[in-house]
């Protein structure tokens, strides 16, 4: 009799309380439904969000673990944030296994959607836009998950960021797949991170398709192990409408995929044309820095497998248009300034190095020639791919 | 069944005329684990206007105050009877569990002092809990609005400017954005650097709210000290108003600027530091502080936008702090 009284209690204080879905439709007071509705949710919840149009004045977030936002369809329920007043960004999660999918995210002031030290989280058919397209007075990053752990980014769309479309900073052991980035001025960035799959997605009109990029003063360094591939990066000829002062303002317009410092990166059969300046650009960090720390070359590159279309045609850098004279018409569409260690490029393509010796030499000190190739056959895969968490897979199936 | 109601009310008015000796402070509600509706179940105050702190509650005054839209500010600190917070040097004073920290934001409206909000920060057997009470307009009741309000408001700055401002009471979530550290909820304001005027720590001290006067090596200046150093005023504003976000735990970590008063390495100040993920924020500059070129700053920059994808701070702030701009701006200036 004690025995079962105490498995009874046992079951009482184990078993957790019933997940509950909390429904929010559009309407008057949206802004403080909706708000409240992810203060008061209990880990577990679903808060859905109701098919139409909400219109928010300040920025929503969340804070509590394992709670799913759910809408209709990316394009039935729509967040619009055309009048915010407050915030930097339309909706921050800060909590861990969160999971946002099927709704959309218009015209919010600072960035879309920002995840920050938020572990597992989902990004699943997410549409996040400026309906305006291209401009300098866009929010900088429409998905932005930084300083996190486990990040899974699907079958979302993103449009219209003045810096990247899907950019993810400082985290680990990431995937990105299945989405779409158009005229962003970056498609899509992974920076400073460790561990990411970057795959499947189409990058189309954006100034720079995809970049995997490492930058100093920054608190977490050391960028590596990034994998692009399968994915159709397609006339990235936006002119680069960044505000001035941001690393990607930097970003020459007609861009396929640009490698910058950063160590252990796989390029690979990727679909790649059409983009004006270049298919695929490795450089290292070109402006001066202090920092101890920090690791200014690419190193460990390889690059195999990709299919080349036309790309170089309109160089956007100091002296290409030059170049592409002497050229006949067009650069090759791997290029290299130089300063990398231990890069290997197995496309059969013409490969361009700038012929620079040092991170931070001046373009104009450059000594252009046709390079060959690494000799094929060679081993470029050496990177394991990223397996993330079954819960954060089984949440979107 | 008039009568009834008016006998009812006399006794009403009875009891609360009879009540001289308010209860105390409601330490069991500071310490339950659900969010409590009316500011007023936790006694705090003895009367219903908010303005009279009740027994064990101690009001206090920082040199350095967060600008909040010109909003004049009222704290208090609570710390359960027989208990003491501990000082530790210059920093934060460590608050027993039980202990609770209250501030009240309000104008000058129409010649009177007008309440909007109150917020609470209690101190729970599993950490800090920081939530926001919006007062009624009939100045009676503060109710609890976990998702937060705007409040229009006209009113007359200390310069004696006109402003009116859609004032943001924040959400639960916006509490813990400026006063998470690694994720928890921590207080800010009251560090004992922080605390040095009108004799308050001796008096704390004294009072048994602290266990001893700390020994303070680098007080922070009281705002408006025109004999203090340029430097230490600018430092000491950014410590109060961007810190608590930009530090290496703090809710702006990932940025690289972190603008506590210990921070002593140029570059994680700003200085020709390049911004991370500042977006439109840059406003085309270079760099968070351009020495020597105020104007060419992204803080200056964000500090006089008002665009929430531009302004710093991201919360808390709907109005340029004039003053604020013209102090730092001056410290840049002067930088070689």
């Amino acid at each position: 009799m004690i025995r079962n009284l105490l498995i009874a209690t046992a079951l009482c204080l184990s078993a957790p309380t019933l997940a509950k879905t909390i429904t929010v439709a559009p309407g008057a007071d949206a802004q403080e439904r909706i708000q409240e509705a992810l203060i008061l949710a209990e880990p577990g919840d679903v808060v859905e969000l109701g098919a139409g149009r909400f219109d928010l004045v300040d920025g929503l977030s969340l804070d509590v673990d394992r709670v799913t936002i759910r809408g209709a369809g990316m394009d039935q329920t729509v967040l619009n944030f055309a009048g915010q007043l407050g915030a930097g960004e339309g909706l921050l999660v800060t909590s861990d296994h969160v999971v946002l999918r099927d709704f959309a995210i218009e015209d919010s002031k600072g960035d879309g959607i920002k995840s920050k030290g938020a572990d597992d989280i989902v990004y699943y058919k997410i549409r996040v836009e400026w309906t305006r397209g291209p401009h300098a007075e866009n929010g900088a990053y429409a998905i932005y998950p930084v300083e996190s752990r486990n990040v899974l980014v699907d079958s979302v769309i993103t449009i219209g960021s003045s810096d990247a479309g899907i950019y993810v900073g400082q985290s680990e052991n990431i995937i990105v797949r299945n989405s779409v980035a158009r005229y962003n001025v970056a498609g899509i960035e992974i920076e400073n991170s460790i561990g990411a799959d970057v795959h499947d997605n189409i990058a189309v009109n954006n100034t720079g398709g995809i970049l995997v990029f490492d930058l100093p003063d920054i608190p977490k360094q050391g960028g590596r192990n990034v994998r692009v591939f399968d994915n159709i990066v397609v006339d990235n000829n936006t002119p680069n409408f960044a505000p001035a002062g941001n690393i990607v303002a930097e970003v020459p317009t007609g861009m396929g995929i640009m490698v910058m410092s950063h160590y252990e990166v796989e390029v690979f059969e990727n679909r790649l044309a059409e983009n004006g300046t270049g298919n695929i650009l490795i450089v290292s960090y070109t402006k001066e820095q202090n920092d101890p720390k920090y690791n200014p070359k690419p190193i460990g590159v390889r690059v195999f497998d990709n299919i080349h279309g036309r790309a170089g045609y309109k160089p956007a850098f100091p002296g290409g248009e030059q170049l592409k004279a002497a050229f006949g018409g067009a650069i090759p569409p791997i290029i290299e300034d130089g300063t990398g260690e231990k890069i290997l490029i197995g496309d059969d393509v013409a490969i361009l190095s700038m012929g620079l010796t040092a991170p931070g030499q001046p373009l104009t000190e450059a000594r252009p020639s046709i390079v060959a190739g690494a000799s094929a056959p060679f081993e470029g895969r050496k990177l394991k791919q990223i397996v993330l968490p079954e819960a954060m897979e089984a949440a979107i199936r | 069944m008039r009568l009834l109601v008016s006998v009812c009310a006399i006794l009403g008015l009875a009891v609360s005329v009879g009540a001289r000796e308010p209860e105390p402070v409601a330490d069991a509600v500071i310490l339950a684990d659900d969010l409590p509706r009316l500011l007023s179940d936790y006694r705090f105050f003895r009367d219903d206007a908010g303005w009279q702190p009740n027994g064990g509650v101690v009001p206090y005054r920082l040199n350095m105050p967060l600008f909040s839209d010109y909003a004049e500010k009222y704290r208090f600190i609570y710390v359960p009877p027989g208990q003491q917070a501990k000082a530790d040097g210059d920093g934060l004073l460590d608050f027993p569990v039980g202990s609770a920290l209250i501030k009240s934001f309000g104008y000058q409206l129409d010649g009177k002092p007008r309440l909007l909000e109150t917020r609470v920060l209690l101190h729970r057997a599993d950490g800090w809990l920081a939530l926001p009470y919006v007062w009624n307009e009939e100045q009676t009741e503060a109710r609890l609005k976990v998702a937060g309000a705007r409040i229009p408001v006209r009113f007359t700055d200390p310069a004696g400017r006109e402003r009116s401002t859609s004032y943001a009471v924040p959400n639960k979530n916006q509490c813990k954005e400026c006063h998470a550290l690694s994720g928890a909820v921590t207080p800010i304001g009251p560090k004992a650097r922080n605390l040095t005027r009108d004799g308050q720590l001796p008096a704390f001290a004294r009072l048994g709210l602290i266990d001893r006067e700390p020994v303070i090596d680098y007080r922070v200046p009281l705002w408006g000290e025109e004999t203090a150093s340029l430097n230490d005023r600018a430092r000491g504003y950014l410590d109060v108003n961007c810190a608590h976000c930009h530090n290496v735990d703090g809710s702006a970590s990932n940025s690289g600027l972190f603008l506590t008063y210990e921070e002593a390495m140029p570059v994680r100040i700003g200085i020709n530091k390049r911004p991370v993920a500042a977006g439109r924020g840059s406003g085309s500059h270079d760099f968070d502080i351009a020495p020597g070129d105020a104007d060419g700053s992204i803080m200056i920059y964000r500090m006089k936008s008002l665009d929430p994808g531009i302004s710093m701070p991201e919360v808390g702030r709907s109005l340029v702090h004039d003053e604020g701009v013209e102090l730092l701006s001056k410290w840049i200036a002067e930088m070689d």
